[in-house]
């Protein structure tokens, strides 16, 4: 089933043409990656189907339900959540009221069982869960916003560049939390600028260039293809 | 041995940079001003005060940084005291050689003879010296002293100069019930304390400690205004205390003292209010006043017979006037809170700015005049009454201001630990996350622009009725900035910060009277010094305490 269908999407900043028509979908239960340089436009495509610019033209459907009618604040009620690009934590507030603003959406109390839940997947929050979360490390950072995005009980979960500026250990453990989480059932977008780290773990993926997907495949294939050798993962 | 040299190297910057602010206050007129005004009958005037106030401080930091070492603490404080002594000498010399009067007014040859304590300069200039050594020293011996008694003599001399400091204000008070004014005659001489009285006060600490040294610790005690000591039966007791205490505070105090207590009451109210839209909501309002002009401005045309008669045909009471009154500043926080919704940070403020000065230039102009009067304002602005009984006074006005604060830190309190006041944190924090984890920006600026303003506007409402006549220029700018500045001394986002920073620039400044001359400087030196080394405010809301200090090798866990 297409859980999320983004349609020939075209999204400007004032007279910036940043999206030239970007189509992709993701299948339940997927782990789709969207690779691609320095300000291709995977960032502007995150905010686009989380409604945070607005599409020119297009469309981003949602279990088969536009969402163009929705504003913004609502998009996460549809079942969609998104850690941001540089994780986006609330600075001054603890790491605990940081997963309560993510559960905000939810219209029931019962979070006891969430908090196990990602207290499993990321131990040492547990550890720092009185601790303002500025005040965190990087890596902590990121299993924060990660964490916070999953309290909302999301179909989708869209992530930007989880592995920025993490140490090669870090980058692994984001990695298999990832692989964790969508076992447990939650579908992923993930948007990495590490390509092999990404291939590695998705289904399929999406290379985007100056805003416009110019291929896609599994990601084995992706992964064995020349051009993306040659411009993502370093290989002459 | 190179410890030794930069030690001595820090000791002689230390006195430089005290002599330096000495120099500051002498040529300020500070010195000469309070020549005359008594700390300790005429043993010690308030110009001398401030000299050796300062020479004494800067050489005890110098001392502290001795660490252990007894010999190099009293050194490092002599060296430093002789420094800024020296570089008194050194003003005192420049003054012989040239007329620094025509750059420096305050340059007068009163300040010089102060200076050189009355002697001639050139003995003037010894003395300065060793003058400034001895103290330097005295503090160094005080540093190397056993704990509980350097604590002890600290504590003696700085009570025994604030008692000083407020003797006027004591006076007052006491003089309340003129036989105890009568026989507290004996404590006073001028405006400061008498020998005697300075030597009972340093008794009373002197006795105090005494007692705490020998009686018994209870090693669970904690902190006066810790939460634990306000639950439970015991917690009931304070509270009721406290509350008395409250209630009689006015009688207690008197008029003149009751006046300060409405007016950093008032001030408390709107910082409340600033607080959600500026601490909580992150954003940044200049134009605070406007709501708190509204408030005063609809319960003056409400009840004033000068003009409510033309538009209602009837007067209002105080008490229907003030829910109108915070309705429409309310509404008037919604109006100008739409147009601003784009908009963040510095932008915002220039913009609220702009509004808080429309609102008043809209009182003064001539087309709203037969409404709200113009520069000559409303007159005859009813008093709330309950019964016969009218709130005239400021004693009275004080009950009506006290409950208001009551309300308003109640509805705070609740609204800081409700989802919305979670949202407002968030908002604060990243827009565009909040948004994506669900909150409807717009009406979460709009309710913060809307309960900041009802605060206001609830304190313009008391205000109007405590003054009964107002003018345009009773809402300039000046409160904007007062209130931002009480809110970020106290500590951004905290409600018992908002007290602390109402009576610390409200109400310090009123009880020291004597210095209004020297208010903005003050002022200034104040947040100066608040930005270097207290950034998070006099008393911080909790999680920025812990942001700022906190302590990587506890476990989070010690508290489950
Ligand atoms: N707020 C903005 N205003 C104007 N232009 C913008 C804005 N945000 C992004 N852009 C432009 O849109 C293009 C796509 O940016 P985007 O952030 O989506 O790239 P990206 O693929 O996420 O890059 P990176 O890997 O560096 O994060 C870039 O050319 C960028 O300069
Ligand atoms: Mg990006």
């Amino acid at each position: 089933m297409t859980l999320l269908e983004v349609n020939n999407i075209h999204t400007y900043y004032g007279n910036i043409h940043a999206l030239k028509g970007v189509s992709l979908t993701v299948e339940k239960g997927e782990i789709v990656t969207l690779i691609g340089a320095n300000g291709a436009g995977k960032t502007t495509t995150l905010r686009t189907i989380c409604g945070l610019t607005k599409p020119r033209s297009g469309y981003v459907k949602l279990k088969g339900e536009d969402l163009a009618e929705y504003p913004a604040h609502s998009i996460v009620y549809k079942g969609i959540s998104m850690v941001p690009e540089g994780r986006g934590v609330f600075a001054r507030l603890t790491v605990m009221e940081n997963l309560d603003m993510g559960a905000y959406s939810r219209k029931d109390n019962k979070f006891d069982a969430d908090f196990e839940r990602v207290f499993t997947l990321f131990p040492r929050l547990k550890e720092r869960r009185n601790q303002v979360s500025g005040t965190l490390s990087g890596g902590e950072q990121q299993m924060l916003a990660m964490a916070r995005a999953l309290m909302a009980h999301p179909s989708i979960l869209l992530l930007d560049e989880p592995s920025m500026g993490l140490a090669p250990v870090l980058v692994d453990l984001i990695f298999d939390t990832i692989t964790a989480i969508n076992k447990e059932g939650t579908t992923i977008l993930l948007v990495e600028q590490n390509a092999l780290m990404a291939l590695s773990v998705a289904n399929r993926g999406y290379v985007l260039q100056t805003g416009q997907i110019v291929l896609s495949d599994d990601a084995k294939s992706l992964k064995s293809n020349e051009m993306v050798q040659k411009a993502y993962l370093g290989m002459e | 041995m190179q410890q030794e040299k930069s030690y001595l190297r820090q000791a002689l910057e230390q006195g430089l940079v005290g002599g330096a602010i000495i120099v500051l206050i002498a040529l300020l007129g500070i010195v000469e001003a309070f020549k005359e005004r008594s700390i300790v009958g005429t043993v010690l005037s308030m110009g001398q005060t401030f000299i050796i106030g300062t020479q004494f401080l800067i050489s005890y930091r110098t001392a502290r940084k001795a660490g252990s070492d007894q010999k190099m603490a009293i050194t490092g404080g002599a060296v430093t005291g002789a420094v800024s002594g020296l570089v008194l000498a050194f003003l005192v010399l420049l003054s012989m050689l040239f007329d620094l009067r025509p750059v420096f007014l305050n340059a007068s040859p009163a300040l010089f003879s102060i200076l050189a304590f009355g002697q001639s300069q050139i003995v003037g200039m010894v003395l300065l010296v060793v003058f400034g050594a001895g103290i330097g020293a005295l503090a160094g011996v005080i540093d190397t002293l056993a704990v509980r008694i350097r604590s002890t003599i600290l504590q003696i001399v700085a009570i025994v100069v604030l008692t000083g400091l407020l003797a006027e204000l004591i006076k007052l008070v006491l003089g309340q019930w003129p036989s105890i004014g009568r026989a507290m005659n004996w404590m006073f001489a001028g405006k400061g304390l008498s020998i005697i009285g300075a030597v009972v006060v340093a008794l009373v600490v002197l006795v105090y400690n005494v007692y705490q040294a020998y009686a018994p610790v209870d090693p669970k005690k904690k902190p006066f205004f810790d939460a634990e000591n306000w639950r439970g039966s015991k917690g009931y007791v304070r509270i009721a205390i406290s509350v008395a205490v409250l209630l009689i505070l006015p009688q207690i105090l008197g008029v003149y003292m009751s006046e300060v207590l409405d007016q950093v009451g008032l001030y408390i109210l709107m910082g409340l209010g600033l607080n959600i839209v500026v601490g909580y909501a992150g954003l940044l309002d200049l134009g605070y006043v406007a709501f708190f002009a509204i408030g005063a401005y609809v319960v003056g045309v409400m009840t004033s017979p000068e003009i409510a008669p033309k538009f209602f045909g009837m007067t209002f009471t105080w008490w229907e006037a003030v829910i109108p009154a915070v309705l429409v500043a309310t509404s008037f926080g919604v109006i100008l809170g739409i147009p601003v919704l784009r908009m963040r940070g510095d932008y915002l403020a220039i913009v609220t700015l702009g509004f808080g000065e429309i609102i008043r230039i809209v009182a003064l102009s001539d087309l709203l005049k037969p409404v709200i009067g113009g520069s000559q304002g409303i007159q005859g602005i009813a008093k709330p009454a309950i019964g016969g009984f009218v709130f005239q006074d400021q004693q009275s006005l004080y009950y009506i201001i006290l409950a208001g604060v009551f309300l308003a830190a109640f509805v705070a309190i609740r609204l800081r630990d409700s989802r919305l006041g979670r949202s407002w944190m968030a908002m604060r924090e990243d827009e565009d996350v909040a948004e994506a984890m669900g909150i409807h920006l717009v009406t979460t600026k709009l309710l913060a622009f809307a309960t900041g303003a009802a605060f206001s506007g609830l304190s313009g409402a008391i205000f109007a009725a405590k003054i009964g006549s107002i003018y345009p220029h009773s809402f300039n700018l000046m409160v904007s900035i007062n209130v931002l500045a009480l809110i970020i001394v106290g500590g951004l986002g905290s409600i018992p910060g908002v007290v602390v920073g109402s009576f610390a620039l409200v109400g310090l400044p009123e009880l020291l009277r004597e210095f209004a001359d020297y208010r903005l400087l003050v002022y200034g030196a104040l947040l100066v010094w608040m930005m270097l080394n207290r950034r998070e405010g006099l008393w911080p809301e909790e999680a920025h305490q812990r942001e700022l200090y906190i302590d990587k090798d506890t476990p989070a866990d010690a508290e489950a």
